[in-house]
């Protein structure tokens, strides 16, 4: 028996004809402790030199439960109005061949492109209550900008190509006899739809719903131009970590961002396990 | 159920898949379409099935014009090539999924549709799979459960479009007598597509070969075979050697010598003489018959391939001759085909 007696019990090394894995998987190691993990510690690092009780203090405080609550509510909205209208824009692109589909296209990637800034005037501009569509949502007493709802308006423009650049790949590689023979069986288009398609592209969609949710919790720059900023009513969570920044409070910064941390890691957590589980099951 | 085609033409985007073509498939029977790619054999068992509608023409299902119907409302039970399962669905959904999307009181309790299920799953060999997922089959086992899910909605037709294309040969062969058997034991009327002759051949009551959109010939396998209507059928059931001649008062000639074969009613001309290479009668002398030199010989499993040089043209055929047969070492061989068949010089 050449193999040591300790790689009996954890084995990670599948046997390859592709060399390079010990060099590969240690610059893997080595880059994502440099970019991730070492800047994520010192946060926890930081906030931990806070002492528990004046971090409970900094946590339970109402400003900071009512900026978690309305990122990651505010996140959580966009990302379902994505996942609906993002599925329905895939489903466009890729079904249907029409004139300018590529313009539409390449204008859904725009907001990965544009600055977020721009955008949140952009928006703030047409959903104040003298710009063109606030005006119109004025007299029905919507009011968009400068509350939680811009802020979700911000959200669905960010997030949108997430989900359509999710979905659309897979819908492309959905087989035309699948559908072909649901119908022979005698399946109505609506039941194509909800009983064939939407459960096999139930993996992408998650996987696009968590990557817009975890950019709407992060999205800063145009969610402070929209969302009035009052505090305990629009006020988001990075927009409190950077006043208390610029009060050079950073314990309380740096308290606030680890909570944001954990929330966030938790959700996507359990996104990545719903994932693995329909993915074990549908193959 | 009876199916018949009438005069149905398929154009895509003004290029024709199919040419006014007809034909009556009886009830209960089994029947294969075949043909190479191209011949336009996919097209019309889709227009069967509902799947494309018909240019022009009409298809009947029993008296019921088809051609109005919806796929939905057409009821056939259809079986792709890539199998085409619901890969979220376990088997028994799967099956069951016919008879689970019918409305109201057509739908049998879920009770039913269960033991309906495993019922094909019996019947197709698999029982005990209902709990798997598509992922978890091989290939072989995967168009089983296609088929039982096309057999789930009772079916007026079975449409097969080369059921058997994506597995290997031992597979094939061995789903190719189980289909038989399926289909002697249920009675559907089933048509399937496939490029494959010797499948057409051993499954089928009756063969469509088609070519280019059109149907070349209808008949059993001994028809098809023993008397190919047309030079295409010829070239491409089984092995054939062609030869051009010429017709002078009723016989038949080799450049300037006949041949030993009399035709009293083909037409004067030139013409191509057909046969088989293994149906040829050897001769020694040669007043009257075709001879040539051995250019080349194969060893084919029993028997020996030889290749003749005929005649100043260099004209190339193939006859079949016993191993062991001393012709095949000669250099010059003389013979006469037996079963053969003239068509007009194109």
């Amino acid at each position: 028996m050449t193999t040591a007696p300790a790689q009996a019990g954890w084995r990670f090394r599948q046997p390859s004809v592709i060399p390079g894995f010990g060099l590969t998987l240690g610059f893997s190691l080595t880059y994502l402790t440099l970019i991730i993990l070492i800047p994520l510690s010192g946060l926890i690092w930081r906030s931990a030199s806070l002492g528990w009780i004046d971090f409970w203090a900094i946590a339970s405080d109402r400003r900071t439960i009512n900026a978690l609550k309305i990122s990651f509510g505010t996140a959580f909205v966009a990302a379902a109005v994505n996942v609906v209208f993002g599925t329905l824009v895939a489903w466009v692109l890729v079904r249907y061949r029409f004139p300018g589909r590529r313009i539409v296209d390449a204008m859904v990637d725009l907001p990965f492109a544009l600055p977020t800034a721009v955008a949140g005037i952009a928006l703030t501009t047409l959903y104040a209550p003298n710009g063109w569509i606030g005006k119109l949502l004025m007299p029905l007493g919507i009011k968009v900008a400068y509350t939680p709802l811009g802020i979700v308006v911000a959200l669905v423009f960010i997030g949108l190509p997430f989900v359509v650049r999710t979905v659309q790949p897979i819908m492309e590689e959905i087989d035309r006899e699948v559908e072909e023979a649901a119908a022979t069986l005698g399946a109505s288009r609506f039941q194509i739809i909800t009983r064939v398609l939407f459960p096999g592209l139930a993996p992408a969609i998650i996987t696009g719903f968590s990557l817009a949710f975890a950019r709407g919790v992060g999205e800063y720059g145009s969610v402070i131009f929209i969302a009035g900023n009052l505090p305990y009513k629009s006020e988001i969570a990075p927009l409190l970590i950077v006043i208390r920044l610029e009060e050079y409070n950073y314990p309380a910064a740096t308290a606030i961002a680890a909570i944001m941390l954990a929330l966030s890691f938790v959700m996507l957590l359990v996104v990545n396990l719903v994932q693995t589980w329909s993915r074990k099951r549908y193959g | 159920m009876e199916v018949r085609v009438a005069n149905v033409r398929k154009e895509f985007e003004r290029f024709p898949a199919l040419h006014d073509v007809s034909l009556d498939i009886k009830s209960g029977e089994l029947i294969a379409l075949l043909g190479p790619s191209g011949s336009g054999k996919t097209t019309l068992l889709r227009l069967i099935a509902g799947l494309e509608r018909p240019t022009r023409g009409k298809i009947f299902f029993g008296d019921d014009d088809a051609s109005q119907k919806s796929i939905q409302e057409r009821n056939v039970g259809f079986v792709f090539q890539h199998y085409a399962l619901f890969r979220h669905m376990t088997v028994a959904d799967n099956i069951g999924f016919g008879l689970k999307v019918r409305h109201g009181s057509s739908r049998p309790p879920a009770q039913e549709i269960r033991r309906r299920a495993s019922e094909l799953l019996d019947l197709v060999q698999l029982s005990g799979l209902e709990k798997r997922y598509p992922a978890q089959l091989s290939g072989g086992q995967r168009q089983r459960v296609a088929l039982a899910r096309a057999m789930a909605i009772e079916p007026k037709v079975l449409l097969l479009d080369e059921p058997f294309g994506a597995l290997d040969a031992q597979v094939r062969r061995e789903l190719r007598r189980w289909l038989r058997e399926i289909h002697d034991r249920t009675g559907h009327t089933t048509v399937f597509v496939t490029h494959d002759q010797e499948e057409a051949l051993e499954l089928a009551d009756r063969v469509v070969v088609m070519s280019q959109g059109r149907i070349e010939q209808v008949g059993t396998a001994d028809d098809i075979y023993d008397t190919p209507n047309s030079p295409f059928v010829y070239g491409f059931i089984g092995e054939s050697s062609s030869l051009p001649v010429k017709v002078e008062n009723g016989e038949i000639w080799l450049a300037d010598r006949p041949i030993g074969l009399s035709a009293p009613h083909a037409p004067e001309g030139e013409a191509t003489l057909y046969f088989r290479p293994h149906d040829v009668e050897l001769l020694d002398g040669c007043s009257g018959c075709i001879a040539g030199t051995v250019a080349a010989s194969r060893r084919v499993a029993g028997t020996r391939r030889v290749e003749l040089e005929i005649g100043g043209e260099r004209q190339r055929v193939e006859i079949e001759l016993p191993v062991g047969h001393p012709a095949a070492q000669k250099s010059r061989v003389a013979f006469r085909p037996g079963r053969w068949k003239l068509f007009p010089a194109a």
